[in-house]
């Protein structure tokens, strides 16, 4: 099975957005990543307005597998969405 | 200067006997403290290191940690939003370790 797209929208400060990284990274997952706290103004809001789009509550961990979104730090949904 | 670890002991000190503690995962919450630190000296104020800051003081009031969101985020779920602060029955494992939801209002993220 093709593995789908994965992106994450993530804070450099944040615990569960550092635990999402470990889980992928541990399971080979190739993704990309912004930390959005670390971009200059300008992009930070274009970003945030992507993140809005499909987590209107702009909370982070924000994680896209495909066409799924999963919010916070939950290991056992996104296993399921990587199909692992 | 402030270390992770001062911050460490004075926070223990202060929220413990309020039934805050931090979380058993040491790693984890020296992690956040130093987020917070960092918050601190970027924006000027420990915004939590969960949320993206605004950059304005007044505005993060609410989610400047201890944020107002702990209180019933500790109360519903034991822990709080970002798992700094939980509850004695979160870290002796006799509830379950659900993920938070962000409790504070859609509208309140401005950038």
């Amino acid at each position: 099975m093709e593995q789908p797209k994965v992106f994450l929208y993530a804070l450099s400060t944040c615990g569960h957005c550092k635990n999402t990284k470990r889980l992928l990274d541990e399971k080979g997952v190739k993704y990309d990543f912004v930390d959005v706290d670390l971009l200059p103004k300008d992009e930070m809001n274009k970003v945030l307005d992507d993140v809005r789009k499909v987590n209107p509550q702009c909370a982070f961990p924000t994680l896209l597998v495909g066409d799924k979104v999963i919010v916070g730090y939950r290991e056992n949904e996104i296993l399921e969405a990587l199909g692992l | 200067m402030t270390t992770p670890q001062e911050l460490y002991e004075r926070l223990k000190k202060v929220n413990e006997p309020k039934g805050y503690y931090f979380d058993n995962d040491h790693e984890m919450v020296m992690d956040l403290l130093k987020g917070l630190l960092l918050n601190r000296e970027r924006y000027g104020y420990m915004c939590c290191p969960c949320r993206l800051a605004s950059g304005d003081r007044e505005w993060d009031r609410d989610i400047t940690c201890p944020c107002v969101y702990r209180e019933p985020d500790v109360a519903e779920y034991g822990s709080c939003y970002c798992q700094l602060y939980v509850s004695k029955e979160w870290n002796e494992g006799r509830i379950p370790h659900l993920t938070v939801p962000e409790r504070r209002p859609a509208e309140k993220y401005r950038s």
